[in-house]
């Protein structure tokens, strides 16, 4: 029985291994990015003028270049110009690369936010007002649960993306599934030339994509009762 | 004492003088309607009597207290004019209704909020929001809405959503009620619920300032009308004079523009 063999039963370690990697890149920048993307979009809609520009340049930077390329420059160049290092290893590794990733995660989110403050439309604002709400009291009670609604359902597309994109991080050889998937081929796990195990690496990234689908879809429910 | 007194309100947006030495005066009880074209500064009055604009000169006083004084910024804190707005309750054009509220949190949420800052709260607060919840059911009641108080505004009718948005003013027993043209977002079969609305109001003698296009409820339910054109109040006085004998030539254009439809 194959799923019994010892070929199985190591592959399977190993890539449950890299996939608890994965989950914690995944969990990493959603912690990171979802707060962190809120800060920047209050900067892209700022009353001053030059911390509008800065930020909308830095958003079209990190979103006009690939997270590959941030990836290597994050983990790379602090080194060669000897301003720090990452430390080495896994931990630098994971740490350099959670970095990168919370910062272009949290840079598309912050046009996701700007879209989901900017779409309240400006009445429910000044009914708010002229009811003698405070500025306070306008945003939390009147405009947050509106905004939530319009960011779901681009929110959900990007959060798929990144169970995805987390696979990036193979580019500085960080340990996640697709790296140890790809080590039976290479034959650095004392099995070489399997080809299967590349294969499956997929059937993580269905289970947990369904899942986290599933999940995005029951928030968007329950917001449905008002339009 | 009018308990009302607009003095002088000049507005511009930019270069466009939207409001120029408007002056007038409401008693307690009386309806005031404002009528006139598009873009003549009907909305933007109402607007700076509810703070949503500052006017750049000219005052106005509630009870012969001074709310707004152009020349004294002490009168324009923003602490301040939080309670001062509510001498004022507003119905949209457009509802603004909270979605996410039913018609009858709609009508209780601000007076709810306001309760916390009353110093017993704590200690009676289900006892104050059964109160409120009460009151606002009393004028859901009375809208005519008693049976979609639990409902979401999605789930209501152009006219019963501005009927909740007229519950949801006067919730906050404001001195004067402000109406944007209530009826212009509606279909035409809707108009007549609201205006019945707005009609009783009148006869309980609630002072209120109606901007409308509708020139017979006009006639028949205001005290006072005001023709505006241009920024400037060109005619006022008893809606049968305005509407029926205007003495201005601009009125009578205006007024021959509507009679054509």
């Amino acid at each position: 029985m194959f799923f019994t063999s010892d070929e199985f039963l190591t592959v399977a370690a190993a890539l449950n291994t890299g996939f608890v990697k994965t989950l914690q890149l995944f969990f990493v920048t959603l912690i990171g990015a979802l707060p962190l993307g809120l800060i920047i979009s209050f900067g892209s809609m700022s009353r001053f003028t030059p911390l509008r520009f800065l930020t909308k340049a830095l958003v079209w930077v990190i979103r006009g270049t690939p997270l590959i390329l941030q990836i290597i420059i994050i983990y790379y160049v602090p080194g060669i110009m000897k301003l720090f290092t990452w430390g080495g290893g896994e931990t630098g590794r994971f740490t350099a690369v959670s970095v990168a990733f919370i910062i272009n995660y949290a840079f598309y989110f912050s046009e996701i936010y700007r879209g989901g403050i900017q779409g309240v439309p400006i009445g429910q604002q000044e009914a708010g007002e002229v009811l003698g709400m405070t500025p306070s009291q306008i945003f939390f009670k009147v405009k947050l649960l509106q905004m939530v609604k319009r960011i779901v359902p681009p929110m959900s597309n990007e959060v798929i993306t990144l169970v995805k994109d987390t696979s990036l991080a193979r580019v500085i050889a960080l340990q996640e599934v697709i790296w140890m998937g790809e080590s039976f081929m290479k034959g650095n796990q004392g099995y070489a030339g399997l080809i299967w195990p590349l294969f499956f690496t997929a059937v993580y990234y269905l289970i947990f994509s369904g899942i986290v689908t599933v999940l995005l879809t029951m928030l968007e429910k329950k917001l449905e009762f008002f339009r | 004492m009018a308990l009302l007194e607009v003095k002088n309100i000049e507005k511009n947006f930019g270069e466009t003088k939207v409001l120029r030495d408007i002056s007038f005066e409401l008693e307690a009880g009386q309806a005031l309607a404002i009528i006139g074209s598009s873009g003549s500064g009907k909305t933007t009055l109402l607007r700076c009597l509810n703070f949503l604009e500052t006017p750049d000169s000219g005052s106005i006083l509630v009870n012969g207290e001074r709310l707004f004084d152009a020349a004294d910024p002490r009168t324009m804190r923003d602490s301040e004019i939080r309670k001062k707005r509510l001498h004022f309750g507003l119905v949209f054009q457009s509802f603004n209704l909270f979605p996410q509220y039913t018609a009858l949190e709609n009508v209780t949420l601000a007076r709810k909020l306001l309760a916390k800052e009353e110093p017993d709260f704590k200690s009676r607060k289900k006892e104050i929001f059964d109160r409120i919840d009460a009151e606002g059911m009393e004028l859901l009641t009375k809208m005519g809405l008693k049976d979609r108080a639990g409902h979401y505004p999605h789930q209501l009718s152009g006219g019963q959503q501005q009927r909740v948005a007229i519950a949801r003013a006067l919730e906050l027993r404001p001195d004067i009620v402000c109406f944007d043209e209530p009826t212009s977002a509606l279909d035409p079969e809707l108009t007549g619920e609201v205006l019945k609305v707005i009609r009783s109001l009148a006869e309980q003698h609630t002072t209120m300032i109606i901007v409308t296009h509708e020139m017979a409820f006009a006639r028949d339910v205001a005290d006072q009308v005001i023709f505006m054109d241009e920024g400037i109040i060109v005619e006022q006085g008893d809606p049968r004079e305005v509407i029926d004998h205007p003495k201005e030539e601009r009125t009578r254009q205006f007024l021959a523009r509507y009679a054509e439809g």
